[in-house]
């Protein structure tokens, strides 16, 4: 057995030096070999790797699989992530009814029409950050000027946040989501950040607004529906989801688009919504930013792919790899952002899949239509070989992004 | 074609209005997806088609 153990190959590998935008050369070789194939997780644990577009989707989407990452089988992230898991559920790690009871809590303020209606207050949001970003000092650091800021605005005016408060909130919400965080620190994130939740859902209860938060303590707060500290343990949830991912899609998409810098004056001098809309989906394809691996285990014996997983045993899904597979999309290394890339699991895929897309899309195409037309010479103000990427995170990115113009 | 949307898988995604708003809408309450015709015309049943494809719940049925 132990031998066996050895000779699986360990997830997640490393991405190649010099590749920074492209998933590790050794997952794209377990693909080639086969759709599915037994992998070696931190643990020691050994569960499936379902590694192509097709099967990834039948798993994602099929109700014998499970999210509910307190069974015995589930292949967790991290010794840190395992720990709090255990101990405030999500409605991500719930599988239906539950979930989607919970769900559909919060659906409404995500659907099309209304994200659509924020356009003007997000195009404020990113006006106003890059006015300040060209009158402050230069080189500046885009993450902490930018990419950050404006999903973290927008997610605070959404939810009713403060946004004062955003020191406290994205530290915690660093720690969280940190693979090398021990299970001290993301415990103990994860406590501070519901405890702030919770009391601004006391306040919520006393002196609404006009806010998810404010209408979720009445609609199900104050009905008996959740608990106050349910509400705050989804609020923490939203608040975090909403930061990190839009953050790093804005910041890795900037480095990836200044080095096809052809592409990044077509969608500067776009007037087209489509063309703008067309990119941001190619981006999300091609940096799939959730690049560890989406969280799976088996509720039943399932044949897929030519093998047999066995009831509780772990799935690994990454979808990086699947929207890098040559059979689904041609050239599939190059960035084009005249692809139809729409089929793209970059949100994952099943009744999981991403809540907040609809926001995460208008915010980006806000964002790739403004940032590039309002600073034309927008440049790295470093080597690319200089650059922190986040190896270590659940959502891939770069630590800081200096630029100069 | 004959396009259906089970609401009882539907997860909100709003995938489909993305794809077809001249087919698909959104409920105000829950986000929950709502045809405005069940029988599209020739020239939406390519986007119907595309938002059946996307459609993260596999809600959307169509008989062609």
């Amino acid at each position: 057995m132990t031998e066996t153990l050895t000779e699986l190959p360990a997830f997640p590998a490393q991405r190649a030096s010099g590749a920074p935008f492209d998933p590790p050369p050794e997952h794209r070789r377990l693909q080639r070999q086969a759709p599915v194939s037994r992998v070696r997780l931190w643990d020691d644990s050994t569960p499936w790797l379902v590694s192509s577009y097709a099967e990834q989707r039948a798993m994602l989407s099929d109700p014998r699989v499970s999210a509910d990452a307190r069974q015995a089988g589930y292949p967790h992230q991290s010794a840190g992530l395992k720990a709090r898991r255990g101990n405030e559920v999500t409605f991500i790690n719930m599988d239906d009814p539950q979930h989607a009871r919970l769900r559909r809590m919060v659906t409404a303020p995500f659907a099309i029409k209304r994200v659509n209606a924020m356009r003007p207050a997000i195009q404020r949001i990113v006006d106003g950050l890059i006015d300040d970003l060209l009158a402050g000092p230069k080189p500046a650091d885009l993450v902490q000027a930018f990419a950050l800021p404006v999903p973290s605005l927008v997610i605070c005016e959404l939810l009713g946040v403060p946004y004062a408060d955003h020191d406290f909130f994205q530290q915690n919400s660093k720690k969280l989501i940190n693979r090398n965080s021990t299970p001290e620190e993301s415990q103990a994130a994860q406590v501070e950040l519901v405890d702030y939740l919770e009391e601004l859902v006391g306040r919520k209860l006393i002196e609404p607004a006009d806010d998810l938060l404010s209408r979720l303590a009445a609609e199900q707060v104050a009905t008996g529906e959740l608990t106050q500290h349910q509400l705050a343990v989804m609020g923490q949830l939203l608040l975090v989801a909403g930061h990190e991912t839009t953050a790093n899609m804005i910041a890795l998409g900037t480095a990836a688009l200044l080095e096809h810098p052809g592409q990044l004056a077509e969608l500067r001098d776009a007037d087209d919504p489509k063309l703008v809309a067309g990119a941001v989906e190619e981006l999300l394809r091609y940096l799939t930013i959730v690049h560890s691996g989406r969280r799976r285990v088996a509720t039943e014996d399932i044949e897929v792919g030519g093998q047999l997983i066995r009831k509780g045993e772990g799935i690994v899904l990454p979808t990086d790899i699947a929207n890098r597979q040559p059979e689904e999309f041609a050239d599939p290394d190059k960035l084009d952002i005249h692809r139809d890339a729409r089929k793209h699991v970059a949100f994952g895929f099943g009744v999981h899949q991403c809540l907040g897309q609809p926001l995460a899309r208008v915010e980006l195409q806000i964002v790739y239509s403004t940032l590039y037309r309002r600073i034309p010479t927008l440049a790295l103000a470093a080597e690319r070989d200089q650059l922190k990427f986040k190896h270590d995170g659940l959502v891939y990115g770069v630590y800081e992004l200096p630029v100069t113009w | 074609m004959r396009v259906t949307v089970d609401q009882d898988k539907c997860v909100g995604s709003g995938q489909c209005v993305l794809a077809s708003e001249a087919v698909f809408d959104q409920r105000d309450e829950d986000g929950i997806a709502v045809l405005l015709t069940d029988t599209p015309s020739a020239a939406d049943a390519e986007d119907v088609r595309q938002a059946a494809a996307v459609c993260p719940a596999l809600a959307i049925d169509i008989q062609e």
